[in-house]
């Protein structure tokens, strides 16, 4: 993957707004953005309810998957393109989550949401209409996801990237500022885990930093690019942000998101953690 | 869940004695911005947590105790830094005038 095949940019989006097998797809952290302005054609996925299993923490199995978008009229070989606010955070955990279950063309409109409205672009109200469709869907990549397990043998042996902010990295938040703080779990990262905040990959504007600019910001941090990687955040959607840039700008080989993340990590009996800015020892 | 809700999360529920609070409205000749977006930077200027304005203009953070800066971005605006102090227990409360 590349740039050029993973991105869009907004004038993309508008010259191929009447194209059938183009699907855009909103994708947001607030779920009820979309309801309030969405651009024309774009159809919603709820990531709470959609992408969730609702009883055991997991992600949607094959089948149910294969349900959702026949429903939402998505072909398997349509072009998705997704977008939504906070610099595309929660899409491109969608963007992870088709790659995982095989999708073969999606990509991410560069700057999402936001900078679509920065650049007082149309969005509309209007629900589109897809006809049903018969969605094929592979077996899970597991090759982009990473277990529990596989995070412990990491330590010392992986790159591990913790892509929260330096707050939550050093244990004095729990969770990103714009939410409450008191949680169960405890607070750190994982030995050895660098410190590359989710959001140093995009511009003020939520678009993609250049190449250059990102290879520089990761290679500063401490990541060997030699050693295969794991990136992790606080529930996996901000570590997806960086998958992406790692996998799918950078088209770097091995790089897997750990979904189960801080919210895991940090509630497990007896695994490693470090409090304070430094790494910590393997 | 690890989303940013418009406006910020409502305080149903929360515990403002355990939070350290930065709220305020986002304003263009007095009336309320509800397209805007505000972004909290830690002391070192690092992306902490952005959210969009709500209808009425307004956002909200849970910091923690400390010195930040909020960063809002408005379509045809500049952006606009303002520095803000915030504390446990308490509401830091900024209007931002874009």
């Amino acid at each position: 993957m590349s740039r050029e095949t993973a991105l869009v940019n907004a004038d993309w989006v508008a010259e191929h707004l009447d194209d059938d097998n183009v699907v855009l797809v909103e994708v947001d952290e607030d779920t009820t953005a979309y309801d309030k302005g969405h651009i024309k054609g774009a159809i919603k996925l709820d990531w709470t309810t959609d992408l969730q299993d609702q009883v055991r923490r997991d992600f949607v199995n094959k089948q149910q998957f294969e349900a959702l978008l026949s429903d939402r009229g998505v072909a398997t070989d349509d072009t998705v393109v997704l977008y939504g606010g906070n610099n595309n955070w929660f899409a491109a955990y969608a963007y992870w989550y088709f790659k995982l279950y095989g999708h073969q063309d999606v990509k991410l409109l560069d700057g999402g949401r936001k900078k679509w409205e920065l650049d007082s672009r149309e969005l509309v109200s209007d629900l589109p209409k897809r006809e049903k469709t018969t969605y094929t869907a592979s077996e899970q990549d597991k090759s982009i996801r990473a277990f529990r397990d596989e995070v412990l043998d990491a330590i010392g042996a992986q790159n591990l990237v913790d892509v929260r902010s330096p707050d939550e990295y050093a244990g004095r938040l729990l969770a990103p500022a714009h939410l409450p703080q008191e949680q169960a779990q405890r607070a750190g990262h994982i030995p050895t885990a660098a410190n590359v905040p989710w959001s140093k990959a995009a511009n003020d504007d939520g678009t993609f930093k250049s190449d250059d600019e990102l290879r520089q910001i990761y290679t500063e941090a401490g990541v060997d690019w030699d050693k295969d990687t794991i990136a992790y955040c606080r529930i996996g959607e901000r570590s997806s942000h960086t998958w992406f840039v790692l996998k799918e700008l950078l088209g770097e080989e091995n790089v897997k998101n750990y979904d189960g993340s801080w919210t895991e990590w940090g509630s497990l009996v007896g695994v490693p953690v470090v409090l304070g800015d430094e790494k910590g020892e393997a | 869940m690890c989303g940013a809700t418009e406006g910020g999360l409502s305080l149903d529920g929360v515990d403002v004695k355990k939070e350290a609070i930065v709220q305020g409205q986002v304003l263009r000749d007095g009336e309320p911005v509800g397209n805007a977006y505000v972004r909290l930077l830690d002391r070192n200027g690092e992306f902490t947590a952005e959210v969009p304005t709500s209808a009425t203009g307004h956002f909200r953070f849970f910091a923690g105790p400390g010195s930040w800066t909020l960063r809002t971005l408005a379509p045809k605006a500049d952006p606009v830094d303002r520095l803000v102090n915030a504390a446990i227990g308490e509401i830091a409360e900024v209007a931002v005038a874009i």
